[in-house]
């Protein structure tokens, strides 16, 4: 025998479950349509892999986890797609959300199922096995179940059978019935996890369910431990702190302290998801309160509301509807939706059971709030603090270790709603925080905006520089250029003339980009490069006065900052070689061009002689590079007026 | 004599040694930028939508900072931000002029891809980059990126940008603030 402790606070509410825990659990027929949605579990919702009209077998998946934070869900029965699209769903926003209808066959033919081999397979099989069968935590939180089971080296396995809410009694009677199941649940999760211990929490006012789980237990190391009633022990932190004494901190999980919680309704699931392949399909849900045959019903996830509060014999079709319990339940605003994998409990309200909550009167400061709060937190500070919208200081009194169990509005003399006004704070605290994340990306696309700007007009300046580099560079080199123009010997008409001078400008250009590349390292590169880009200003200045049409050739050039040169060579001399063979380039060219009867040679001859004079090689390459290229250009125009004519 | 001296000696070596340190202190913990500029900017909704007649948040938090600009002509950060300012700057509340533009619901802008020609215009214009597409192929915002600015409807030629209200689902629902419900009393 081993200690039990207490947590601070809780409350003994009345209990009201006699009234479902009375017959076994009932089965019920298919419904007419399943409402199945896509967003059963917390994270993102799942991605449909059907269409509509397609016929889906029992078991089948319908839609496959959206990442690591999802679960897939399947279709529960067999039949045929009808719809997929946004449906009122169970939530207290009463939002719709995407949700896949299917009409039910009435075969209910399942599809193959495959088992996994828990003990051979290895812990990541394991978990993307209960991902793909869409276990999820079915205690009320539906947190995907794998993502429970990631944790290694547990010391405890705390399982939760304490279901402490009144009203809700479906894990009493799954313990009461299927014991076995939740049993072989508790090995698999127990050789995940590698537990060293196994708890089983029941409150003591559920005998039925201990002995039987105790009976299942025989011949196992797994204890099961009759706790006392008291409201909230199921939370996941407070049964953590009954069994092993346990108190997990703020702002630290149950895992890193070596203690896992998981829920029988979970562990059953696991089993049923390992040992026979089967998916989460369909779950136990009490139906009670207001209805004429109050019992836990088995019932197909999807199965609409309505439906099922009519099945139990709900008296008056327009009551409130809670989902979940008294305490932390939601008041449901459309009962089409159809059963989500969190509903463990549908309690039809009346006016005896729920007599209208009082008006809410001003906070007189009792304390009882505190004196009950499983969290030990001051919930009249957070109330006032969330009242005043000062979410700030309601956060650094730890408004986010709120349970929302309600044990606090239970007791307040003042009839205050305490929980709405901390749930009220955190949505607005998680949407400040959505609303800062936003801007915080925003502010940083536009800074790197700023930033991509700023670079590209320096790259462009960087780019029109080099541009000028490179004409003055082809000013140097155009000796080069008008090399292959000769090709066009044979040739006798201006046309040809024409594209071989492109050709030269191709090959210069070809020719020069890779030495303006080369340019931009030495920095006496740099010098020499500006002196002769000078010097080439210079020459074509005089080439202009002496050639004036072939004068504006050269000035372009005169922009140029880091120009070319040619690395090792002696500029002078090479500029001098170049200039020989442009000018002959430039004879012949002009030959041909005269050939078609055009005016380009006269003007080339002449320009071309007195280049040749006293200059010195540099200043004499320049004008003639100018030259070339002027009478290229007038051999195009002339090319183009014949064309014309 | 030599104690008044010593005593005149002794107060230039401690002027001189301060002196020394404080020189090096303002060199090595020098602030560069207004640290008041950056808490401002925190409390701007970053829309960079220029409605205050800056060009982005930063200038306009530059501009409050320098005492040159009220706090009420930030538009997106509704009258929440303009307390959260004037909480910051330690002045008063000021709601927005009458005659300027007002807060509106959060949106997010939709090109109709069918109209658009691809002139990149709202490329331009977008001053978060939320806007995909090349010369000549249809544009499209990413959603996500997009701060309903609006800044991308006016150069817009074929006028194909449309501004979407927020709708609420389950990701951005909230609790709403607990009230008493008001009901109809029969005379």
């Amino acid at each position: 025998m081993s200690w039990l402790y207490d947590f601070h606070g809780g409350i003994h509410p009345p209990q009201h479950k006699d009234a479902a825990t009375g017959s076994p659990i009932q089965a019920l027929p298919l419904p007419p349509q399943l409402h199945i949605a896509l967003a059963q579990s917390v994270g993102n919702a799942a991605r449909p892999t059907v269409a509509v009209g397609q016929h889906v077998r029992k078991g089948e998946t319908l839609a496959e986890p959206d990442g690591r934070l999802s679960a897939a869900v399947h279709a529960p029965t067999s039949g045929t797609i009808t719809a997929i699209g946004p449906h009122p769903f169970a939530h207290p926003s009463g939002l719709p959300v995407d949700t896949v209808t299917l009409q039910p066959d009435g075969l209910d033919e399942w599809q193959p199922r495959q088992p996994l081999d828990w003990q051979q397979a290895d812990a990541a099989t394991l978990r993307q096995h209960l991902q793909a069968m869409g276990v999820v935590g079915l205690g009320g939180a539906v947190f995907p179940t794998h993502l429970k089971l990631a944790a290694g080296k547990l010391a405890t396995l705390v399982v939760n059978g304490a279901e402490c809410e009144p009203f809700i009694s479906c894990d009493d009677l799954l313990m009461r019935e299927r014991a076995a199941g939740i049993v072989d649940g508790i090995r698999i999760a127990a050789h995940a996890l590698q537990a060293g211990e196994v708890l089983i929490g029941i409150e003591d006012n559920k005998p039925q369910a201990i002995a039987a789980m105790q009976a299942a237990c025989a011949g196992t190391a797994y204890r099961v431990v009759s706790i006392p009633t008291k409201y909230p022990s199921g939370g996941a932190k407070q049964l953590i702190r009954i069994l092993t004494g346990i108190e997990v901190p703020h702002g630290i999980r149950a895992t890193d302290l070596g203690v896992q919680c998981l829920n029988v309704g979970t562990l059953y699931a696991i089993a049923h998801a390992v040992l026979h392949g089967e998916p989460l399909l369909s779950r136990i849900v009490t139906v009670t309160g207001a209805v004429a045959r109050a019992a836990n019903y088995e019932v197909a996830i999807g199965t609409p509301l309505a439906w099922l509060l009519q099945q139990a014999g709900m008296s008056d079709p327009n009551a409130d509807v809670i989902m979940g319990g008294p305490m932390m339940g939601i008041t449901l605003p459309d009962l089409a939706a159809g059963l989500p994998k969190a509903g463990n409990c549908l309690i039809a309200k009346n006016a005896a059971l729920f007599p209208p909550r009082p008006a809410e009167q001003a906070c007189i400061r009792c304390g009882d709030c505190a004196s009950v709060c499983p969290a030990e937190l001051q919930p009249m500070d957070l109330f006032w603090f969330a009242k005043s919208r000062q979410f700030g200081k309601a956060q650094e009194r730890h408004l986010f270790d709120c349970i929302e169990c309600g044990a606090c509005s239970y007791v307040c003399p003042s009839q205050i709603p305490l929980v709405d006004y901390y749930r009220f704070a955190k949505s607005e605290i998680w949407a400040a925080e959505r609303d800062k994340k936003s801007a915080s990306l925003a502010r940083q696309r536009h800074e790197f905006r700023q930033f991509r700007i700023e670079r590209d007009k320096s790259e462009k300046a960087a780019r029109v520089a080099a541009r000028a580099a490179e004409q003055a560079a082809k000013l140097a080199n155009q000796t080069a250029s008008p090399v292959p123009a000769p090709a066009a010997t044979g040739m006798d008409d201006a046309k040809k003339a024409a594209i071989a001078a492109a050709l030269a400008r191709a090959a210069a250009q070809k020719e020069a980009k890779p030495l303006s590349e080369q340019h931009t390292s030495g920095l006496d590169d740099a010098k020499q490069a500006a002196i002769q880009a000078a010097m080439a200003r210079a020459a074509a200045r005089k080439a202009a006065a002496e050639a004036a049409k072939a004068g504006d050739a050269a000035n372009p050039d005169s922009t140029a900052t880091a120009t070319p040169a040619q690395t090792g060579m002696d500029d002078a001399k090479r500029a001098a070689i170049e200039a020989a063979m442009a000018r002959a380039a430039a004879r012949k060219a002009a030959a041909e061009a005269a050939k078609a009867g055009d005016a380009a040679n006269p003007d080339s001859t002449a320009t071309a002689t007195p280049a040749q004079t006293g200059m010195d090689d540099a200043k004499r390459a320049a004008i003639e590079a100018a030259m070339a290229r002027a009478a290229a250009r007038k051999a195009v125009a002339e090319a183009k007026k014949d064309a014309a004519s | 004599m030599t104690t008044l001296l010593y005593a005149l000696l002794v107060m230039v070596a401690l002027a001189l040694l301060l002196g020394a340190i404080l020189g090096y202190a303002s060199v090595r913990f020098k602030v560069d930028a207004d640290p008041l500029v950056d808490k401002i900017d925190d409390i701007l909704p970053q829309t960079q939508c220029g409605q205050c007649g800056h060009p982005g948040c930063r200038p306009y938090a530059e501009a409050i900072a320098s005492g040159e600009e009220d706090i009420n002509k930030c538009p997106p950060g509704g009258e929440d931000g303009i307390r959260k300012l004037a909480e910051l700057l330690g002045v008063d509340f000021k709601p927005f002029d009458a005659g300027a533009a007002q807060p509106k619901p959060k949106a997010v802008a939709l090109i109709d891809e069918a109209t658009c020609i691809g002139c990149t215009l709202c490329i331009q214009a977008c001053p978060v980059d939320a806007i995909l597409g090349s010369a000549k192929q249809m544009h499209t915002i990413i959603a996500s990126e997009c701060t309903g600015c609006e800044l991308c409807l006016p150069p817009c030629p074929v006028d194909c940008i449309r501004m979407i209200p927020h709708g609420t689902d389950l990701t951005n629902w909230k609790w709403r603030y607990p009230t008493i419900p008001i009901k109809a009393v029969k005379p």
